[in-house]
């Protein structure tokens, strides 16, 4: 069983995949509805762009926040205005975390938006349903399985986050060292393969239990966001 | 005048048009098929716009190119029963009749005249063809529109299925006075519903 110190990095892995998931989830929601239903130039663009964290090196995508959210940055200048700051905290873990795991939302909740069938939304506009009322009780609900299983994915990816986190936040112990960090850090001790493995059993104990629950949620919808 | 339809309605490459004008009663649209009576009645209902023209019903524009009038579909009162019952699979039968429900007192009176009541537990998916179009008609009837629109309600229902939903149109045509607008290929229909026929 994990001692003390591993169930705290096992504790601010949840907090760091949890925050970065909840907090992608709006962003994942209105980026997947733009590229399922809206027709605009640069749609192409958008939707490259969306998917960059998926195929670019993670080192880079770090090294980008790295940029944005330093201090000459446009978001570091930002947050320093504000009196704080991403870098070294588990708030930067979490953004780290957060991107790279958009794409596979916006992915997920796309096909499930695409999936909605039009016509049930025109029925309901003319029952006097509003665009709100509408998107609130037909297309929401009936996407609602697929949005679940993106947030389930999206948190499986970010509990395994890597090489942004470590790029942009640096391996901080108690503030930005997540399971794969801690793993990392514990295979360069000697003598620590007991640590190793306990902590590489608890990350595969979680990303295993959200790809069955994805999974689950995924047939529940009986479409295709299939990942297993 | 119940409906005063005169449009120009752009469908890909086909342009359709038409105008009519039609009474009281149940006005039957008939043509062949490919001629745009289901885009005819969309743009009623407010989801085709068309190119050009104007529609009525009931001395209400609902939309005139000229006049920039163009009211969205909820706001046209529209009772549309489509060729497919559209029912929202993820709400019960009741849930489903409750959608648009403006007129409460009238519950009873639709169900029992639909013959709905038996229904009202089940999900959409389990019923059968006939089952699902009166609940359509029972949807549509409760948010208490201004008039019926029916595109083909009758397609894809065996017989016994066809006269249970067509003895229902009748009873609402006879029974509730709202100015009907169906659209259908099949002469026969249009004959036993229709107080006024149009040829497209």
């Amino acid at each position: 069983m994990p001692g003390p110190a591993e169930w705290a990095i096992i504790r601010l892995s949840l907090l760091v995949g949890g925050t970065a998931c909840l907090a992608a989830l709006p962003v994942a929601f209105a980026l997947a509805w733009l590229l399922a239903r809206g027709r605009f130039p640069g749609k192409v663009l958008l939707d490259g762009v969306v998917h960059l964290p998926l195929v670019v090196p993670p080192v880079v995508t770090g090294w980008m926040l790295l940029l944005f959210f330093g201090s000459s940055g446009a978001g570091g200048r930002a947050l320093a205005a504000l009196g704080g700051t991403v870098l070294f905290r588990w708030t930067g873990a979490a953004i780290a975390a957060g991107v790279m795991a958009l794409p596979l939302m916006v992915r997920a909740i796309r096909l499930s938006i695409e999936a909605v069938d039009r016509r049930l939304e025109q029925a309901a506009r003319t029952l006097g349903a509003g665009r709100w009322r509408t998107f609130a009780t037909i297309t929401l609900p009936l996407s609602l399985p697929g949005v679940l299983a993106g947030v389930v994915l999206g948190f499986a990816r970010s509990i395994g986050e890597f090489g942004a986190t470590i790029t942009f936040v640096s391996n901080v112990p108690g503030e930005t060292e997540t399971l794969p960090l801690a793993i990392y850090a514990a295979l360069q001790q000697p003598g620590a393969e007991a640590t190793v493995a306990r902590l590489a059993g608890a990350s595969v104990a979680l990303s295993l239990a959200a790809l069955v629950a994805s999974e689950w949620l995924a047939r529940r919808t009986g479409r295709g966001v299939h990942v297993l | 005048m119940s409906f005063d339809v005169a449009v120009a309605i752009r469908r890909g490459d086909q342009l359709i048009e038409a105008a009519f004008q039609a009474g009281e009663g149940a006005t039957v649209l008939v043509g062949r098929s490919g001629a745009g009576k289901t885009s005819i009645l969309l743009a009623i209902a407010g989801l085709v716009r068309p190119e050009r023209g104007a529609i009525r019903v009931g001395g209400r524009t609902l939309f005139d190119a000229g006049g920039a009038v163009d009211l969205a579909p909820e706001h046209r009162r529209a009772g549309v029963v489509f060729q497919e019952p559209r029912l929202f699979p993820h709400r019960r039968v009741v849930a489903n009749l409750r959608y648009g429900l403006r007129d409460p007192d009238a519950w009873d009176a639709t169900v029992a005249m639909l013959g709905i009541g038996h229904l009202l537990d089940r999900w959409p998916r389990t019923l059968s063809g006939g089952e699902a179009r009166r609940v359509a008609i029972g949807r549509a009837l409760l948010s208490a529109p201004a008039f019926l629109l029916l595109d083909e309600p009758l397609s894809s229902l065996d017989p016994d299925r066809r006269e249970e939903v067509l003895r229902a149109i009748e009873r609402v045509r006879d029974t509730v006075r709202l100015p009907i607008l169906m659209v259908t290929h099949d002469r026969e229909e249009a004959a036993r519903i229709g107080t006024q026929i149009v040829q497209l």
